[in-house]
């Protein structure tokens, strides 16, 4: 049976269901994000005390990383731009280089997770620092499902380009929105829990 | 964007290029006037701010919401309303205890 409306959009909604789909997840996404940040909320202005950011995490560390990720989410909507525009060697280059700056990412994520654990600061240590593994970790994986999906949408999934290229532009388009989503929250953690 | 027109998409690549210097321009922005260490009320108030505007471009442009369908707003807004709601509980648990 073939899965209705993943080209052309549904007539109620105007949007071909992939995209209201990724809206929806994205909506319960920011509620999940939203929880842990009201938490920080509660546990910072309930705190009799509440180190800087800045003295014990790693700004320049953190500084690169954003680089990266707001470099990714270039590279990803460059990807849909050129699969939009028929070009599968650019998708293939742009999407390339979005799984290769994911990876990069979490690299330096994982220099700056041991260098905590080298100072013996762990997720029991405080309160400041349970939140900071919390939110971070959770980005991360977010981070880990980012890498899946481009890599699959870069590697077999790519085959879906020859039979079907506006579905699978479509997915790219879907597969982006969500990888932005990851870098907005990020965009919102880096100063919370770093600069201030 | 559901059907991309070849046109219209060369034409965004440019405004694509001038998002990522203006992302790249408030990140440095924000880092260096975090080394002012600034009162925190003023110093939450400047961070959050420029964060808002860095997420307003990746939504807006990056995300397309700059041309999006009704129907995605409404959900949108809907999530925002909850959203509100939940930051505002520590706001009301505080203000219950008289703090």
């Amino acid at each position: 049976m073939e899965i209705p409306y993943t080209v052309d959009p549904r007539p109620d909604t105007g949007l071909y269901n992939a995209k209201l789909g990724i809206w929806l997840f994205l909506a319960s996404e920011v509620m999940l994000f939203g929880a842990l940040f009201s938490s920080y909320v509660l546990l910072r202005v309930g705190a009799t005390t509440w180190p800087h950011g800045y003295e014990h995490l790693n700004i320049p560390l953190a500084t690169v990383n954003t680089i990266v990720l707001i470099t990714s989410s270039v590279t990803m909507v460059m990807a849909w731009a050129s699969i939009a525009t028929g070009s599968l060697g650019r998708f293939r280059i742009y999407m390339g280089s979005t799984v290769a700056l994911a990876c990069v990412f979490l690299v330096i994520k994982g220099f700056e997770y041991a260098a905590k654990f080298e100072h013996g600061l762990t997720p029991s240590t405080s309160t400041f620092m349970a939140i900071y593994f919390t939110l971070t970790g959770l980005h991360a994986l977010h981070i880990v499902g980012g890498i899946i999906v481009n890599s699959y949408l870069l590697g077999p999934g790519a085959a879906m380009w020859r039979a079907e290229p506006a579905r699978f532009t479509n997915r790219v388009e879907v597969a982006g929105l969500y990888w932005h989503f990851v870098d907005l929250v990020w965009i919102f953690l880096f100063p919370v829990l770093y600069l201030l | 964007m559901d059907t991309a027109n070849a046109g219209s998409v060369r034409k965004q690549v440019r405004v694509y290029v001038t998002v990522f210097v203006a992302l790249m321009a408030l990140t440095i922005i924000t880092v260096t006037i975090s080394t002012f260490h600034l009162d925190p009320p003023l110093a939450i108030a400047v961070a959050l701010a420029i964060a808002a505007v860095k997420g307003s471009l990746v939504a807006a442009y990056f995300m397309h919401l700059i041309s999006e369908k009704k129907l995605i707003y409404a959900a949108l807004g809907l999530t925002a309303i909850f959203f509100l709601a939940l930051m505002f509980l520590p706001v009301s648990h505080f203000a219950d205890r008289g703090l």
